[in-house]
């Protein structure tokens, strides 16, 4: 298959998305969209949808654009003054990037969970409390500590730390402190979490809880997840998306994906040739 | 929001939410303005001041650039000088030329009948002025018995006086100033016998009591010498001690101390270092007060932590795959150091010193307890030589009465500011250069 | 020959000894072909010849200037006259002033009792042999370690390592700088201190509410009596202190935030130098500027409310010195913030928090050590600061919380006390050591504190 290389062999400017980018449930909805870095182009023309609690894997090479494009869908690359963004996107009816929608309810119902745990220096349960106290969420201390703990009990960490919420959480292990992120994300209620590469920090045992509870809680929530290993898009997700040097190759459920791939650049990727 | 009936843990949450965010948005948007404007408020605070402070020397002291200089008619008359043999230096340097100027000021204001009122006429002209005629005497003894316009220094009462009167006579600043006295400057100015010109004494000469005289070139030489025996000792010190603790020093309690003991010398007063030059340089080794030499040392062991600090920071940043290169071809510790590590770092090394040489310029407590204090006239001609530094002569004259001091003393200010701002832009460009280095 | 003649013909023979030792370096490894059968290079021969032969030379040279001049004077004492040696110290001391002037002039007409002009004689007369002597015994001593060097080297000789150590501990010495100036400081006031507290008892000074070190002059004089207690200059080095900090913490940091946090890469740096410059201007500049602009300034402000504010108040000094710590606190804030990691926030902003909540919820707090040591080391440069308040402040040592009265520091009063003529051991002058000494340890302790707090905060984010 030497002379066939994909790399070599395809000029990856007309490329269009094969498979089957869209959903009828869209939760979120994605068309068209480009994003720059100054004058460099890093996401070419992109369409996706995220449907109604569905988890949604993307995957593809180092410096592909996954990760560009999980943060532009609940405006975190607007804090990178160089970053331009073009494109369609949408939360239900809602135009994220609407002058008149504001970044700050958007991200209460869009949540982020990042690649490196990053508790804050505060107690467990300053960390959980901390979404709802900014957002007022809660009207009173019985309020505040009951949605502490559904949010703990959830992220399956309540066990746990349940007699050391006053505990600093940085102490936590690495698995703990992401999983402590994860109900810090989820104590505001947001409708989609977003998770970039949440486990590449983690050794296999953690990152075997987390994927756990990914899979519960797509039950209630609606999730996009970047990965890095195929594995883990194969165990976690439905729909799984290949993005390929700033463009989305292939998306199809995941089976078909990894079993049975569209295009030829999604099979290198998977049978391992570039990666 | 119906279709998320279908979550039923979100369920209970997600409506409420929304509301609840939206809700407090306006009144997290309004403290969130409040926030910036703080920010903006308090780095206009501070750039207000730095305008306040420049303006406020820059308005007191430009005037003293320019000194009032009056015309007379002098003759220098052989008898009132009492000379005899024009060919006898001995007797134009001994004469008596301050009774030709008041010679001139009688002859031109007749009114001046009293004694009094004669001390107040010859107060007008400064006793400096007697040098410019035998300066002009000696040049060109032909002069003896003629009579010539000259331009004679103005006293510091007529300077401030002309100075501050602008168009109008009722602005002026009439000070210890009699009537008489306003009346006989008014008739010079109708006369157009007085004016302003570039200020040269004031660059040219040491300290006085007159303010007329006073000049800030003593406590420039001063400052020059204190600052070359600080950085001739403090420069190479501080980098040898950098070297030390970033190339040889072992990790263990010694190290520890001394590293812990510079981080704090950084930090203590610069008094402290005045009290420690009293007390060894001055009362222990018996050194003399108010020289050079003992002021550069008290600013050498003052400025060391900061060029300690500095460098090592310097030679943290050349990195370690150089010393691997040349140690991996057989050079020595010492060989790497000199040849690799401290040429790489010098820029580096520079700009530290240079900054905290800026600041050694600059200051003053410890050299008061020194005895840098004195008042010296003469000009320093070496590091031991009594002498004043630029800053001490700042302290110097904004303690003295005199008006005219008050703009001498920001003119002072403005030079010493204009040493201190291109020091520390070269060393700004210094550290540009560095980092486009690597 | 004089001692910097003795210093060149030192550095010469140096010089000398290194070029021998080189060449006999070369000669010994069989010519330039040969110098591969050398431990080192020769030039390591040559610097090891020179070290050998300078570094006793130059040690025996100091030794001998600091002490022959104490050694001919206690020679000259032992042959004074037993009336004179059983003079008190200080009468001695001017005894042998006059003696000293005498040598130094040569000359006779001075009146002076025949006894001190034989005095003068002798000091000149020893002054010469020990100078001679001295020239002497720095040749012969160069000359033979120069010898002595030749003589050993041989291609066994490992010359680089023993140059290499001689360059380790010179290094060495010269880090060590720092720790004898720590001990010189520390034994400079604790000796005058201690001189001190056996005229004023501790207690009074550390606990004594009057202070005035002026002798009694006449016996009618009020307050005149040395009262040497130290609470009113602490209470008003406090008070300018807290109004300084005051101005400058909540500007500094505010400033800090919004050129770390909100400002624009352009904004940053053009306002960050500028404020920079603030920090740049000697103190005694802030001085003048507190003195004769915003004294006044104050007090014609204050008369126009009906308020008497002195022409030396408080708060002029304590507001110029705010301004001058401005950007001293802003800088080190702005490190401190900069060092908490971008993740904390991306966490806070992710989750809905507006910017100036993730401020003042996330980074603040995770920078509050940080911060805290910041305003610690302000702090003690607000009490160690001597011309702003030498300038602005007064004299009178008022016991007062009143920013718009006059107060007298501790800087000030050490200045007052020790500018000018003094005498050395009188307890006015003693007590400025005191004071120093007080304030060396407050500094210390602030900084020593706040030293550890920022390296502890640095440690966890690294």
């Amino acid at each position: 298959m030497n002379e066939n290389d994909p790399q070599i062999s395809q000029d990856i400017t007309n490329l269009i998305t094969v498979g089957n980018a869209f959903s009828e449930h869209a939760k979120m909805s994605m068309r068209n969209v480009n994003v720059f870095y100054a004058d460099k182009q890093a996401i070419h023309d992109v369409s996706l949808d995220i449907g109604k609690n569905e988890v949604v894997a993307m995957i593809g090479p180092s410096g592909c654009g996954k990760s560009t494009f999980l943060r532009c869908m609940n405006r975190m690359n607007d804090t990178i003054d160089s970053c331009r963004i073009e494109g369609d996107f949408r939360l239900e009816e809602d135009d994220i990037y609407h002058p008149n929608q504001d970044v700050v309810a958007l991200r209460a119902r869009v949540g982020i969970v990042f690649q490196k745990p990053n508790p804050f220096p505060k107690s467990i349960y300053d960390n959980v409390a901390y979404g709802p106290k900014v957002h007022g969420l809660a009207s009173s201390k019985t309020d505040l500590d009951e949605i502490v703990e559904t949010s703990l009990v959830r992220a399956g960490l309540w066990n746990e730390v349940k007699d050391r919420l006053t505990a600093a959480g940085t102490g936590l292990s690495g698995g703990q402190q992401q999983r402590l992120c994860i109900a810090r994300t989820i104590a505001v209620g947001p409708e989609v979490i977003l998770m970039d590469e949440p486990c590449s920090a983690l050794d296999p045992i953690a990152t075997a809880k987390i994927e756990e509870l990914i899979a519960e809680l797509s039950q209630n929530f609606t999730i996009a997840i970047v990965t890095h290993s195929m594995q883990q898009a194969a165990r976690v997700s439905q729909r799984t998306a290949y993005f390929h040097m700033g463009k989305l190759i292939e998306v199809n459920d995941t089976k078909k994906v990894f079993t049975n791939p569209e295009h030829e650049l999604t099979e290198a990727y998977i049978t391992g040739r570039f990666g | 929001m119906t279709n998320l009936s279908s979550q039923p843990a979100a369920n209970a949450q997600t409506p409420s939410t929304m509301d609840l965010v939206n809700k407090n948005l306006a009144k997290r948007y309004r403290a969130e303005k409040r926030f910036k404007a703080y920010g903006i408020a308090a780095i206009l605070f501070g750039l207000a001041c730095l305008v306040i402070l420049f303006t406020d020397i820059v308005s007191k002291g430009h005037s003293a650039f320019l000194q009032t200089y009056v015309y007379l008619e002098v003759t220098y008359d052989a008898d009132t000088l009492e000379i005899d043999d024009i060919n006898n230096p001995q007797q134009i340097a001994i004469a008596d030329y301050s009774a030709l100027v008041k010679a001139s000021l009688r002859q031109q204001f007749t009114d001046a009948k009293s004694r009094k009122e004669r001390r107040n006429l010859y107060g007008l002209v400064s006793n400096g002025a007697s040098f410019t005629l035998r300066e002009s005497l000696e040049d060109n003894p032909a002069l003896l018995n003629q009579t010539v316009g000259v331009w004679l220094l103005a006293d510091d009462d007529v300077d401030t006086y002309y100075k501050s009167r602008g168009d109008d006579k009722a602005d002026a600043f009439v000070g210890r100033l009699v009537p008489k006295q306003v009346a006989w400057i008014e008739t010079w100015i109708t006369n157009q016998q007085i004016k302003k010109r570039f200020n040269t004494t004031f660059f040219t000469s040491g300290d006085s009591r007159e303010p007329e005289q006073a000049g800030i070139l003593g406590a420039m030489a001063g400052s020059l010498f204190t600052l070359l025996v600080t950085i001739i000792l403090s420069f190479p010190i501080g980098v040898a001690a950098a070297v030390y603790l970033e190339e040889y020093a072992p990790k263990n309690k010694l190290t520890d101390f001394i590293e812990v003991n510079i981080n704090n010398l950084a930090a203590v007063p610069s008094i402290i270092f005045g009290l420690l030059g009293l007390a060894i340089f001055i009362g222990y080794f018996e050194m003399h007060r108010s020289l050079p030499l003992v002021g550069g040392l008290v600013l050498s062991l003052m400025t060391l932590p900061t060029i300690i600090i500095s460098s090592r920071a310097a030679i943290k940043s050349v990195p370690p795959s150089i010393r691997d290169a040349a140690l991996g071809l057989g050079a020595s510790k010492m060989q790497v150091i000199l040849h690799h590590v401290l040429p790489l770092s010098m820029p580096g090394m520079l700009t530290g010193a240079i900054i905290g040489f800026a600041q050694a310029l600059g200051e003053t407590a410890p050299l008061l307890m020194i005895g840098m204090v004195a008042f010296i006239v003469d000009i320093p001609g070496g590091i031991s030589d009594p002498s004043t530094v630029l800053p001490v002569q700042i302290f110097l004259w904004s303690d003295s009465p005199e008006r005219a001091f008050i703009e001498r003393t920001s003119a002072a200010i403005m030079v010493l500011l204009a040493f201190l701002i291109t020091m520390n832009t070269f060393a700004i460009l210094l550290r540009n250069r560095l980092e486009r280095r690597w | 020959m004089n001692t910097s003649m003795l210093l060149v013909i030192a550095i010469i023979m140096m010089a000398m000894a290194f070029f021998l030792g080189r060449k006999r370096a070369i000669t010994v490894a069989g010519g330039n072909h040969g110098i591969r059968n050398l431990n080192s290079l020769p030039g390591y021969y040559g610097t090891l010849s020179a070290l050998w032969c300078g570094i006793p030379s130059l040690l025996i040279l100091a030794l001998w200037v600091i002490f022959d001049d104490y050694i001919i004077i206690q020679i000259i004492i032992q042959e004074l006259p037993t009336s004179s040696q059983a003079l008190s110290e200080s009468e001695l001391g001017l005894l042998l002033n006059t003696v000293a002037n005498i040598a130094l002039n040569n000359s006779s007409t001075l009146v002076a009792e025949p006894f001190i002009i034989e005095a003068a004689d002798r000091l000149n007369g020893l002054k010469s042999i020990s100078q001679m002597a001295l020239s002497v015994v720095i040749l012969c001593v160069a000359m033979g370690l120069a010898l002595f060097s030749w003589l050993r080297v041989n291609t066994q000789l490992k010359a680089r390592v023993k140059v290499e150590n001689v360059f380790k501990i010179v290094l060495l010495l010269c880090a060590s700088i720092a720790v004898f100036t720590t001990a010189g400081i520390v034994f400079s006031v604790i000796f005058e201190s201690i001189k001190f507290f056996q005229s004023v008892p501790f207690f009074d000074f550390v606990f004594g509410l009057q202070w005035s070190p002026q002798m009694a002059i006449r016996a009618d004089q009020i307050g005149g009596s040395g009262a040497f207690g130290a609470v009113p200059l602490f209470a008003g080095t406090m008070l300018i202190s807290v109004i300084a900090m005051i101005i400058a913490v909540p500007a500094g940091l505010m400033a800090a935030i919004y050129l770390s946090e909100y400002a624009s890469p352009k904004v940053r740096t053009i306002v960050k130098p500028a404020l920079e410059v603030l920090a740049g201007v000697p103190t005694v500049v802030y001085g003048f500027f507190a003195a004769l602009t915003v004294a006044p300034y104050l007090r014609d402000t204050g008369s126009m409310f009906g308020l008497s504010v002195s022409s030396e108040s408080a708060l002029a000094a304590g507001l110029v010195m705010g301004v001058m710590i401005i950007p001293f606190i802003s800088s080190l804030s702005d490190d401190v913030i900069n060092a908490v990691p971008q993740s904390l926030r991306d966490g806070s902003l992710g989750l809905g928090a507006t910017h100036s909540e993730t401020i003042k919820q996330v980074i603040i707090p995770a920078a509050l050590p940080g911060i805290v040591g910041g305003i610690l080391l302000a702090v003690s440069r607000a009490i160690g600061e001597t011309m702003i308040v030498v300038m602005a402040a007064g004299l009178a040592a008022n016991l007062t919380a009143n920013p718009l009265e006059s107060v007298t520091t501790v800087t000030v009063q050490i200045v007052t006390l020790l500018v000018g003529d003094q005498e050395f051991n009188s307890p006015k002058t003693l007590s400025a050591f005191a004071l120093g000494l007080m304030l060396f340890l407050i500094t210390l302790a602030l900084n020593s504190i706040a030293l550890m707090v920022v390296k502890k905060y640095r440690e966890q984010y690294e």
